[in-house]
């Protein structure tokens, strides 16, 4: 076999593999994470539902994911739009710099928040310095996809709106708005997928109520909780797989119904 | 005719690019006005601005009598027929038309009706259930038309509504659109770079050159007597030969000839579309003698009387540029006699277009071969390159021009 082929394939068993093991010890029946398998079991999953302190982290995570998902869409429509539509001077440096959360290590966007909301601005730790810190590095996601979505539109079509008597605003809302609702539902979700399961951020910046990715990590040193922790992991990998997979549905449901080309995306 | 649109003055900058320069312009009611020009010479800014899109950096706007200084485009009684079509995919035909009422107070079954009506108009009855991004060009270009009417603006503005359709799409939209400005009496601005289609449309017709407005004239006004080269070398095809204005002539004077008017050709193509409309004149205009006129020494051809008025004055005893359109001269075949004036010169170029075959004529004193159009009449032969040939041509035919 070609050599580069055997490569690829290892490669890709190398990096999925591990989430394979992920379903795997979640339903089995033992203690220990090892081979080999005990047999089929669905008791971690029930285990899950005794564990009050994970389901507030659960509440807490999704409470952060929607308003983080909602921020950075919100934020992102403003800059797709106005880079797809106007020119102002230093556009570019300015569009690349809101970028920057893409490439940054999370560590230090963790590290540098932490200093500026406890330090600098002399606030607490709450959720919302988590939500805070969630928007800034989904923003880079959200106007990626929606820049798609607003660049492929013909401005001619909002003043073709306002030509036929709309406000600005009417125009915005009754053309513009519906061709990039595909484009705006992508962007919510993969925010949220991303905010669901961000750790370091979190882990720096949460308070008193700990995300779910931070109890996860709490869990961890018990190993008596290993499985049940398998267990939450399978659930958080289907959650993300079809979250993903509806984004995506949305992205390209928005490019055909516009009539456009595909000019690429996240999946 | 009143006056619908009054531009005084107009300037636009684009930061430091002067896109439009002292724009004088007077449109009038139920006016079928175009403008002309080449690629990047602002003829979608000036559209634009008289929309409602584009501020103008100096001058006034006037649509109806009203000032539009800071009128939006939502405001104008303007509506706009956009290059792109500018339709809403995520609507359908009927709900595209159907756009600019939803304002309106009416009921809806009225609404409705005024859709069908709209659409019925520009030959969609029918289709309103579409979606319309499944539509072809020529559909768009409809709904585009239909959605913009249904509104009965003051004025519709058409930015190059037909350059995305194919030749025969095109001609036949040409047509329709004619007719249907006849039909609805509204004012139309049409903006095209195709000179043919300015010439078979519009009532009148502005070139405009590098954001200025160079000439603004009937169709064949502008394409007998051009104001200076650039427009005569970008409406259709123009020779031109060298030339010296002298003085002041009176044929009459010296020996009274019979004052029978002889026709001048008339360019083929302009009245093959406007008399399918109805709009060519059934009178072929028919140009007396010159008994008087500016006497120009032409370079080939010798001396020629041009009308005092149309002749700039500063041009008298200058030398300036002749041009004369290829269907004015003529070959003249194996014993065919004219009582025009006459030319010796050889055949140095033949393109056979299939009724029209183009000659090059090479004469003495002339560098540049004259360009002759000749119809290929039955029994008229094609000439061979070299062959010697004689070139009819007549004073009536020549324009004078600043070099
Ligand atoms: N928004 C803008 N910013 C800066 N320059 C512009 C802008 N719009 C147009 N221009 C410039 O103004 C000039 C005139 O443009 P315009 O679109 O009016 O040309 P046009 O005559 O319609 O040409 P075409 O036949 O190619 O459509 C061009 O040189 C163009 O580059
Ligand atoms: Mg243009």
């Amino acid at each position: 076999m070609n050599p580069l082929r055997i490569y690829a394939i290892a490669y890709l068993i190398f990096l999925y593999a591990p989430i394979l093991l992920l379903p795997v010890f979640a339903f089995n029946d033992g203690q220990i994470i090892a081979f080999p398998l005990q047999g089929f079991s669905t008791r971690w999953f029930a285990e899950l539902w005794t564990l009050s302190a994970l389901h507030d982290a659960v509440g807490n995570s999704l409470m952060i994911a929607v308003c983080s998902a909602i921020f950075a869409t919100v934020l992102g429509i403003c800059a797709a739009r106005a880079g797809a539509r106007h020119k102002w001077p230093l556009k570019g440096p300015m569009l690349s710099f809101i970028m920057l959360p893409l490439v940054l290590p999370e560590i230090i966007v963790a590290v540098s928040l932490l200093i500026v909301f406890v330090q600098v601005l002399g606030l607490g730790l709450s959720n919302w310095t988590i939500i805070a810190a969630h928007t800034l590095i989904c923003m880079p996601f959200s106007i990626a996809i929606l820049n798609g979505a607003f660049g492929n539109l013909d401005p001619s079509m909002e003043e073709a709106a306002m030509d036929l008597g709309e406000t600005r605003w009417g125009a915005f809302r009754k053309v513009t708005l519906p061709l990039v609702v595909p484009g705006i539902i992508s962007s919510l979700l993969i925010s949220f997928t991303i905010s669901l399961d961000e750790f370091i951020i979190a882990f720096f910046l949460s308070g008193a109520n700990p995300t779910m990715p931070v109890y996860i990590w709490g869990m961890l040193r018990f190993p008596a909780q290993l499985p049940a922790v398998m267990a939450l992991g399978t659930i958080l990998v289907t959650l993300s797989i079809c979250l993903l997979v509806i984004a995506e549905y949305f992205r390209r449901r928005g490019l055909a119904r516009a009539g456009l080309k595909d000019t690429g995306g996240f999946l | 005719m009143t006056d619908l649109i009054t531009l005084k003055g107009v300037n636009k900058y684009y930061g430091d690019y002067h896109a439009l320069r002292d724009i004088d312009l007077t449109i009038r009611q139920g006016e079928f006005f175009s403008l002309l020009g080449p690629s990047g010479c602002g003829k979608t800014t000036l559209l634009r601005t008289i929309a409602g899109f584009e501020e103008v950096t100096d001058g006034t706007l006037h649509i109806d009598g009203k000032s539009m200084k800071r009128v939006p485009a939502n405001h104008r009684p303007t509506n706009m027929v956009f290059q792109s079509y500018a339709i809403f995919p995520h609507l359908s035909v009927a709900e595209n038309v159907g756009f600019g009422l939803r304002k309106d107070k009416r009921l809806k079954s009225e609404k409705d009706k005024l859709i069908a009506e709209a659409l019925e108009m520009v030959g969609l009855g029918g289709y309103g259930g579409r979606a319309a991004h499944a539509l072809s060009g020529g559909q768009r270009q409809r709904v585009a038309l239909a959605r913009a009417l249904i509104l009965k603006p003051k004025v519709l503005l058409l930015d190059e509504p037909l350059s995305a359709l194919d030749k025969k799409m095109r001609e036949q939209m040409q047509v329709e659109l004619i007719k249907l400005q006849r039909e609805v009496g509204i004012t139309f601005i049409l903006v095209t770079h195709d000179q043919e289609e300015a010439l078979v449309m519009s009532d009148r017709i502005a070139v405009m050159f590098e954001g200025r407005i160079v000439q603004m004239d009937e169709p064949e006004v502008l394409y007998r007597r051009p104001k200076d080269r650039q427009v005569a070398g970008f409406i259709g095809l123009m020779n031109f030969l060298e030339g010296k204005a002298g003085s002041h002539v009176n044929r009459a004077a010296a020996a009274p000839t019979k004052p029978a008017p002889i026709e001048v050709a008339q360019q083929g193509f302009l009245n093959r579309l406007r008399s399918q409309v109805g709009l060519a004149k059934p009178e072929p205009k028919r140009i007396s003698h010159y008994q008087s006129g500016v006497e120009v020494e032409v370079a080939g051809l010798g001396k020629a009387l041009v009308p005092a008025d149309q002749i700039k004055a500063e041009l008298h005893g200058k030398p300036c540029v002749v041009g004369i359109r290829p269907e004015t001269l003529a070959i003249l075949f194996e014993g065919e006699t004219t009582d025009r004036r006459v030319t010796e010169g050889v055949v140095d170029e033949v393109v056979y277009y299939g009724d029209m075959t183009y000659y090059d004529v090479r004469i003495a004193g002339v560098e540049k071969p004259l360009t002759i159009s000749m119809k290929n009449l039955i029994g008229r032969p094609v000439l061979e390159v070299g062959a010697k040939t004689r070139v009819a041509w007549d004073e009536r035919a020549l324009v004078c021009l600043a070099p």
